[in-house]
């Protein structure tokens, strides 16, 4: 599955060299961008199972489904940065929603992991991180709309910045790129789980042992 | 090579760059398990032997 | 209808404990006015309508914060929780108890605040009083359940203004909207819409969050 993502991911290169050079970070920072969505909504999801069904194992694959989102949405504010020197020469730029948006989902999940930390592990660690997690996707759309009324007073000039025209090669590109990046993410994915998941069983070994 | 086209190439190098931390996390977390289990495969023995 | 009687009662609890303590509340008012003041001078004299109208949303969330901090401090050292949650009452009712005792003691240090901002820095409109009860509620809805969340923890001083502010950013927006436009209609809408989505989420998921 790695390996399909990675070949996938190699595809890109030959198949957006004939567009203008700053339009190309396009391919990389929006399918970037969308996988950090589907990471916090997957990470929501085994959330909402987690408190549904009252599994464990569903503790682990939402934290690592919102760690996946929240590496994924680290990449988005430093490649849509790159993205705002190059189109307007400022690296931040509060006229840009989709950044602002990811900069509040940044606070908001590195308090999720800051949360995770300061409590014991166990059931009740468990539930209130879902919990928490569950707030994060509803916390996004509210975000935006947010933000987009901010705009009216924040900023005056409001950027009406149309998204690339896509013609029918470009839309293709895009579509590969995107599934790429949500093959990537979903063996990084299953790699973090994985190794997740190791780690707690050694450490059950480790009492059995002892 | 145009301030955009260092631009783009920076971008694209930033995220081989997360890409090989990840793998060179990954790898430091799996030696870390592998010498835990020798640690473990060795008590086990002492147990048993 | 007994639901509603948990609710008063666990609400009139609290209330009954700041009166006989008087931990919070006094530490809220003396902030808030101790806000306004670090404000006005970190501001530069013609500060403009909007900057000020700014501070006070700013005064404002923080004072909550105070006080939610320290929401759930006499459960927690004295273990009421634990025996709140074997009640047979509905769990919920304890968050809805917390919420209407947080929300007084926000009423109550606001209730001193805005006047005390209309003096310094002059006026404020009906938008800006409105946006002001609006975001209270959403404030302490969610802010009861962060609190709840974070007093579980290690770090909980800590852990609850990390939790809560970037929940409350889009308050922020919509309450510094209110009081800044021509047309604060939009964003007392979007307060009313924060508050019954998360009002429903927080009613919902907050017998996770104490069950232990």
């Amino acid at each position: 599955m790695l390996f399909t993502g990675i070949a996938l991911a190699l595809l890109w290169a030959p198949e957006d060299a004939d567009q203008g050079p700053s339009q190309r970070i396009f391919y990389l920072h929006v399918p970037i961008a969308l996988t950090a969505y589907a990471g916090f909504a997957w990470g929501a999801w085994k959330a909402l199972r987690l408190l549904w069904t009252g599994d464990s194992r569903y503790d682990l694959e939402s934290y690592t489904g919102v760690h996946m989102g929240t590496i994924f949405g680290t990449l988005t504010l430093v490649t849509g940065s790159i993205w705002a020197k190059t189109s307007w020469g400022v690296w931040w730029n509060w006229g840009e929603r989709q950044l602002v948006l990811f900069l509040v989902l940044f606070l908001f999940y590195g308090a999720y992991f800051m949360l995770r930390y300061s409590l014991a592990d166990g059931p009740a660690r468990a539930r209130i991180s879902a919990v928490y997690a569950l707030f994060g996707v509803v916390l996004i759309p509210i975000s935006f709309l947010a933000i987009r009324l901010a705009e009216n007073f924040i900023h005056p000039v409001v950027f009406t910045r149309e998204g690339p025209q896509m013609d029918g090669s470009m839309f293709f590109t895009f579509c590969v790129c995107l599934a790429g990046m949500l093959l990537l993410a979903g063996a990084l994915y299953r790699n973090e789980l994985t190794g997740k998941r190791l780690d707690a069983r050694l450490r059950e070994l480790r009492e059995a042992l002892a | 090579m145009s301030s955009g086209e260092k631009y783009l190439a920076a971008a694209y190098l930033v995220f081989l760059g997360a890409l090989l931390a990840y793998v060179v996390i990954i790898s430091a977390k799996l030696a870390r398990i592998e010498r835990e289990l020798g640690e473990l495969a060795e008590l086990a023995r002492e147990r048993h032997g | 209808m007994n639901y509603l009687h948990d609710v008063t009662a666990l609400a009139r609890k609290d209330l009954l404990l700041e009166l006989r303590g008087r931990d919070t509340l006094p530490a809220m008012l003396l902030f808030v006015i101790a806000m306004l003041v670090v404000f006005r001078f970190a501001l530069p004299a013609e500060a403009s309508k909007d900057a000020t109208g700014g501070l006070l949303w700013v005064a404002i969330l923080f004072t909550a914060l105070l006080g939610l901090t320290r929401a759930f401090v006499p459960e927690r050292e004295q273990r009421v929780l634990d025996g709140l949650v074997l009640a047979p009452s509905d769990r919920s009712a304890i968050w809805l108890g917390k919420v209407a005792a947080t929300l007084a003691f926000l009423v109550a240090a606001e209730a001193v605040a805005l006047p005390a901002y209309a003096l310094f820095f002059g006026g404020l409109s009906w938008a800006t009083l409105a946006a002001v009860v609006l975001a209270d509620v959403g404030i302490c809805t969610v802010g009861a359940l962060l609190a709840a969340m974070a007093v579980a923890g290690r770090a909980r001083e800590l852990l609850l203004p990390l939790l809560f502010l970037p929940l409350a950013i889009p308050i922020l927006v919509g309450g510094v909207g209110a009081g800044v436009t021509d047309e604060p209609g939009r964003y007392l809408g979007f307060l009313c819409l924060y508050d019954a989505v998360f009002a429903i989420l927080a009613w919902a998921s907050f017998e996770y969050v104490v069950t232990e």
